[in-house]
């Protein structure tokens, strides 16, 4: 399965990386998901990081936000098929606290490693469940025109 | 009277592939339960075993959080919408 994003796009959410670097930054993902569970990103909506503790390795997108934007993109006829994330300074793979945090089962989690306050690496890992025994797979992106 | 929930991505295997469910109820905690009453299969997603809502489960009443509200017993009308939002946090 593969996470299919429009170059511009990618080009977006690493930016946005390097704008809150040394912070973590985040933000969701809208587009399609087709019969088989592949996604198309059709927006990115950058959101702020509301974990105002520890801002370098943590971040939290407010659901009050969450809830906004499900519903544009409903009326968009669009879903929340991801998020993304950066890691400062730190590796593209998804971190024991990525995991136990993420709850969106089937959505793609995108990190961006922002080294020096330059977007290095990007990755995406499809979240597959149950809960109970969640884990993280190595996604394909994708990148077109 | 019949409200509108709806369901986010992850959840909707489990509602039909429907991404918004008609309930009908007078407070969130009835629209709740004819939620999982109309979707069995959604009930363990929603709720521990002890009948509450997982901690990691957001249900919103329009915008605002039901924990901010009157929780299971705030009243709904006919325009409302709940939204149910799974958190998203993470970090490195």
């Amino acid at each position: 399965m593969a996470l299919t994003i429009p170059n511009a796009l990618r080009k977006q959410l690493r930016q946005h990386g390097e704008e809150t670097y040394p912070h973590e930054c985040c933000g969701v993902l809208t587009g399609e998901i087709d019969e088989e569970g592949g996604k198309t990103v059709q927006a990115i909506v950058r959101c702020g990081n509301t974990r105002t503790d520890s801002l370098a390795n943590r971040y939290r997108i407010s659901p009050a936000e969450l809830v906004r934007i499900q519903r544009e993109a409903a009326l968009a006829c669009h879903d929340i098929v991801g998020f993304y994330h950066s890691h400062p300074d730190h590796p593209a793979q998804w971190s024991a606290t990525d995991l136990a945090e993420a709850h969106w089962i089937g959505c793609s989690y995108v990190i961006t490693s922002v080294e020096h306050g330059r977007a290095v690496l990007t990755n995406s890992f499809q979240l597959l469940g149950p809960e109970e025994n969640k884990r993280f797979e190595d996604e394909r992106i994708e990148v077109i025109d | 009277m019949s409200i509108k929930v709806l369901i986010p991505t992850p959840l909707r295997p489990y509602a039909g592939r429907r991404s918004i469910v008609d309930v009908t109820a007078q407070t969130v905690g009835e629209a709740l339960t004819d939620l999982v009453a109309r979707h069995p299969d959604l009930r363990k997603h929603l709720f521990s075993e002890d009948g509450k809502l997982r901690s990691f489960v957001n249900v919103y009443l329009n915008d605002e959080d039901i924990r901010y509200l009157s929780k299971d017993a705030t009243p709904v009308k006919e325009t409302d919408t709940i939204t149910i939002v799974p958190s998203v946090a993470g970090g490195r």
